[in-house]
């Protein structure tokens, strides 16, 4: 029954398929473990959560303005021609924690990718690389509301 | 059929004319006297406004109706013109009755009629207190029964809170413009007494694109306001801007527009609210926050005299405030299911672990609510059942469904001391739920699937409630229910209670399509389900079946036999007495 944990099942998954595949994904080969301390998982986003707002984690803070790599799971696009898409910790389904309008969960990242990349497979862990940025963000033709994004990002399957 | 109906008379009779124009009200709509509503023509054309002639029995509209007239040339959508319109905002119509209304413009022409309803000037009952659990169906209730009381040899070893209060009618919840229905026309018909149209609270829909500017019915907590001094409640498991605690008191074509939701919220100022959705209350800038405004109404609630809660303990607190207005956010969404709150600590209760149940909210609202000597409305929504329902996650649906039969029990107390209270117990849409028998872990073999009892071979389950709390010491037990929805997207049947946190059965893809969620592939025993549903579909969908209403206490016998959810109004104001002014 522990497999049925999203997170921990996901993280088991992502490990036995990097083992598995890591020579052929020269992104994730490159960049080896050298940057490790600047990865950042969805469990370290925020340093507090309350009803009355959320507050961003001492890392986060940190990491504001800097090179990251993040793991988690490319959502379908809101547009086809959308210039971002979000990252989120488990695959997009419906979201038992969000109302039937498909909210999105506080814990999302809004990827703008450097160069386009070909959309992958929901279902599918990535993993995103770029610069971190913090702060409220409107995105000018979507109008999506944003907190955190990857800047000038990247990203390959692992 | 209207639109059948409507075909067929154009082709058949008015061969050659231009289709009917469309006027709101719809046909056959029942109003409450001095009930404010927007009366709407939308002509298929552009007319002149000297051609426009309407008649309301056979007089001309603006004397009866009486109110300035809105004649907008050309209503556009984005592609193109859809055609003249003419609208009346805040209509009153005083007299009970039945009003024809004849319209006509160029060759289209349209006849309706409205009932018009008055109430006795006594109302029955001082108190309503208006129990809903989204979604729930048959299969929820015996469920219920089964895993909290237990049976043997056929009969329930006990009854539950809902068991005892009498079942009224069967209530009818299609919507205007589908024969199904969802939690916001729905909702919206029993807090209106008018039905709408998918998605629509407190408006019709009428066919511009703007959400904001249909026409509009006047709620149930508007019209307490009107004409009462009674004290509001609404307490909801979901977020308060969800559609069935905003049917209380909203007005959008779009039950999505909940930021605009939350302000209608304030506008109307419900002295008690409690439930989930502080996302919307927090200014943009407020990490959390789902607004795109910078209004703070977690600040102005406060201004307003609201005592905040954001905690169980907290919300003990307010109880003994005194203040007389409560403002209770446990969740910046929806709030967990009783299931993970209480037992399991999965889905967010890591995040939020200080959010009451429905019952403690249930309690602290009728404290507060019945202080005042006028009276109040209570509206209890068990949101939960109808949120596990869709992700076919039975054990959650069915905790929940137990949790709302003890906030019942809460009410029916109250009621037995206070007995100038009418009860409803209700849902608002059906799912498409069975029970078929049981899966019996003792089963011989690996397969789960031949590990599901039918008929005799289903023996009873063996859920236990030793230490008495009325929930089953564990739902994973080895002999346990079997329930099933009859639609579904692709997914994975585990036959097995999802102990890690709320089931979420199929996925995304890029092309938009919902499969199968692999993360349950390798559960032993798993079966790949195919979806019957669209592949757009995420989730099981509501089912058109009826809803069983049920009530007890004055006013209760205005609730018979099969009703169209909008009459479900009517008798609530009947025992409100809603037609008649109470302030004096």
């Amino acid at each position: 029954m522990n497999k049925l944990h999203p997170a921990r099942f996901n993280r088991r998954q992502a490990l036995t398929m990097t083992l598995g595949l890591v020579s052929g994904l020269p992104l994730l080969a490159a960049a080896g473990r050298a940057e490790a301390n600047n990865d950042i998982t969805f469990d370290e986003l925020y340093g507090k959560v309350s009803v009355l707002g959320l507050e961003f984690s001492d890392k986060v803070k940190q990491l504001n303005g800097k090179e990251i790599a993040m793991r988690g799971f490319m959502a379908p696009p809101l547009k086809a021609e959308a210039q971002f898409f979000v990252l989120t910790e488990i695959p997009m389904s419906i979201c038992p924690f969000c109302s039937t309008d498909s909210d999105w969960p506080d814990n999302i990242v809004v990827v703008y990718l450097g160069e386009k990349q070909t959309f992958t497979q929901p279902s599918q862990t990535i993993e995103v690389r770029g610069k971190l940025e913090m702060g409220s963000w409107t995105d000018p033709e979507t109008g999506f509301v944003s907190l955190l994004r990857i800047r000038q990002a990247e990203y390959a399957t692992v | 059929m209207r639109k059948l109906f409507s075909a067929l008379v154009a082709t058949t009779i008015l061969a050659g004319a231009a289709q009917a124009a469309e006027v709101y009200p719809l046909d056959r709509a029942t109003i409450l006297t001095g009930s404010p509503f927007d009366f709407k023509v939308e002509f298929d054309k552009v007319v002149k406004p000297e051609d426009v002639k309407i008649t309301v029995n056979g007089q001309d509209y603006k004397a009866t109706l009486g109110k300035e007239v809105e004649f907008v040339a050309e209503e556009k959508n984005k592609e193109k013109v859809l055609g003249s319109a003419v609208i009346l905002r805040g209509v009153t119509l005083a007299k009970a009755g039945d009003y024809k209304v004849e319209v006509a413009a160029g060759s289209e022409t349209k006849t309706i009629t409205w009932n018009v309803y008055g109430t006795p000037e006594q109302a029955k009952a001082k108190n309503v207190i208006f129990l809903i659990a989204d979604g729930l169906s048959v299969a929820h209730r015996t469920a219920a029964r089964i895993m909290s009381k237990g049976m043997t040899e056929g009969k329930a070893n006990g009854r539950l809170n809902m068991d005892d209060v009498p079942p009224a009618a069967f209530i009818g919840t299609s919507a205007t413009d589908a024969v199904a229905t969802d939690s916001a026309n729905t909702m919206s018909a029993y807090m209106t007494g008018h039905k709408t149209a998918v998605n629509a609270i407190g408006v019709y829909a009428d066919r511009t694109p703007a959400s904001l500017d249909d026409p509009k019915v006047e709620t149930l907590a508007e019209a307490l306001r009107r004409q009462t001094k009674k004290s509001i409640g609404i307490i909801s498991t979901a977020e308060l801007q969800d559609a069935t605690p905003a049917a209380v008191v909203a007005h959008t074509r779009k039950r999505g527009d909940k930021a605009e939701i939350n302000g209608m919220l304030f506008d109307v100022k419900p002295d008690v609210l409690l439930g989930g959705g502080s996302a919307y209350f927090l200014p943009q800038a407020t990490a959390g926050s789902k607004r795109k405004d910078d209004k703070d109404y977690i600040a102005m609630f406060k201004d307003a005299g609201y005592t905040l809660a954001t905690s169980k303990g907290e919300l003990a607190t307010a109880a003994g405030s005194n203040t007389g207005k409560i403002l209770g956010l446990f969740h910046t969404g929806n709030m967990d299911t009783t299931l993970d709150r209480e037992f399991l600590k999965k889905g967010t209760v890591s995040k939020f672990p200080e959010q009451p149940g429905l019952v403690e909210m249930t309690k602290v609202a009728l404290d507060n609510l019945s202080k005042n000597p006028e009276g109040f409305f209570l509206m209890v929504e068990a949101a939960n059942v109808d949120k596990m329902s869709h992700p076919l996650d039975w054990d959650r649906a069915v905790i929940d469904t137990i949790e709302f039969d003890k906030a019942i029990g809460v009410a029916r107390e109250f009621a037995a001391k206070n007995p100038d209270t009418l009860i409803i117990v209700t849902g608002d849409h059906t799912h498409g739920v069975s029970i078929i028998g049981t899966v019996d872990d003792e089963k011989p073999g690996t397969e789960m699937r031949e590990k599901v009892g039918t008929y005799a071979e289903a023996g009873f389950p063996n859920y236990e409630d030793k230490d008495g709390d009325g929930y089953p010491d564990k739902v994973d037990v080895s002999r346990r229910l079997f329930l099933n929805a009859n639609n579904g997207p692709d997914h994975y049947e585990t036959f097995r209670p999802k102990l890690d946190g709320p089931f979420a059965p199929a996925i995304q893809n890029e092309k938009k399509e919902y499969i199968a969620n692999e993360q349950y592939k390798d559960v032993p025993g798993a079966v790949l389900v195919s979806g019957i549903i669209p592949k757009s579909a995420d989730s099981g969908v509501h089912a058109v079946d009826d809803v069983v209403l049920q009530a007890e206490g004055p006013g209760a016998e205005g609730f018979r036999g099969y009703m169209e959810q909008s009459d479900v109004y009517k008798a609530l104001a009947e025992a409100f007495a809603l037609g008649a002014k109470q302030t004096n």
